[in-house]
């Protein structure tokens, strides 16, 4: 079971939490076990228990959640991230050249970014970018053409980077008011 | 705000970003992309940082421990090793 810490990462992103996570990757192997003589051998094994994790994922948590379009993510602009990241100085929040993204942006804030996608945006942005699966691999796990996929990863990406940014800002302004709470020169 | 390019083909340098960092594009369209990143600070600015997020992004979403349990769960499920006959995942 060499994909099961991939699948639980995937599953904590889908499912935001561990007990359904937990849940989500022991069914998708049970249903992975008991249809493993549908898998055609040669071709991509992780591909395959990928495509019954979402798929058991989409059946069984999607349900409630009303399915989303395009236009609730508003219109974001391009590049929505990069062109703030040098401006924002001010809030303690720029970006010297010496900071990389790494340090900068916190793990929990990352995730919580990914998870607020919804879902139609988060599950190709899961695939593409945490598990790496090619256009062609997230078209066919989630049943989407080529071109949904790639438009929906353009406008989710850009929705998180603007999720990173208000993020940082907020962070931003509750360090200026702590520091506003220190007493400073002047008043002593 | 970080000056993004206005020039024609800046433009459309930036639009392929995506598909360029996702290593999709064809070996034409990739070497036309990177022919521009040569002589072009602006973009290849953009196209780095859009790298790092990416890769930011993708290694700390994986980075979640799994319950130790969680394996022996599933094996004792169905009361069968398949991680020793190699053909499950």
């Amino acid at each position: 079971m060499q994909y099961a810490p991939q699948l639980y990462a995937a599953a904590m992103r889908m499912t935001r939490n561990r007990a359904d996570a937990e849940d989500l990757v022991q069914e998708a192997y049970l249903k992975g076990f008991r249809s493993f003589h549908t898998f055609d051998e040669g071709t991509n094994l992780r591909a395959w228990l990928f495509r019954i994790l979402t798929n058991t994922y989409i059946n069984k948590y999607r349900k409630k959640q009303r399915s989303f379009d395009e236009s609730d993510l508003g219109d974001i602009e391009d590049l929505y991230l990069y062109k703030r990241m040098g401006t924002l100085e001010d809030a303690s929040i720029g970006r010297s050249a010496e900071e990389s993204l790494m340090t900068m942006l916190p793990d929990d804030e990352v995730k919580q970014a990914l998870e607020d996608l919804p879902e139609n945006f988060r599950l190709p942005v899961i695939l593409a970018d945490v598990e790496g699966f090619a256009y062609k691999e997230i078209a066919e796990i989630l049943e989407i053409p080529i071109g949904t996929v790639m438009s929906r990863l353009h406008r989710g990406r850009k929705a998180m980077q603007k999720a990173l940014h208000d993020y940082a800002v907020e962070r931003g302004l509750r360090r200026n008011e702590a520091d506003d709470d220190e007493p400073t020169k002047q008043d002593r | 705000m970080m000056d993004a390019c206005d020039e024609p083909d800046c433009a459309a340098t930036l639009k392929e970003l995506d598909v360029f960092l996702d290593e999709e594009l064809s070996s034409d369209a990739r070497r036309s992309i990177s022919h521009h990143l040569d002589g072009c600070p602006d973009c290849l600015s953009a196209f780095d940082f859009h790298a790092e997020l990416k890769e930011v992004i993708g290694e700390k979403c994986r980075n979640e421990e799994m319950p130790p349990d969680l394996l022996g769960r599933i094996e004792r499920c169905f009361s069968t090793d398949f991680s020793g006959d190699g053909k499950i995942g």
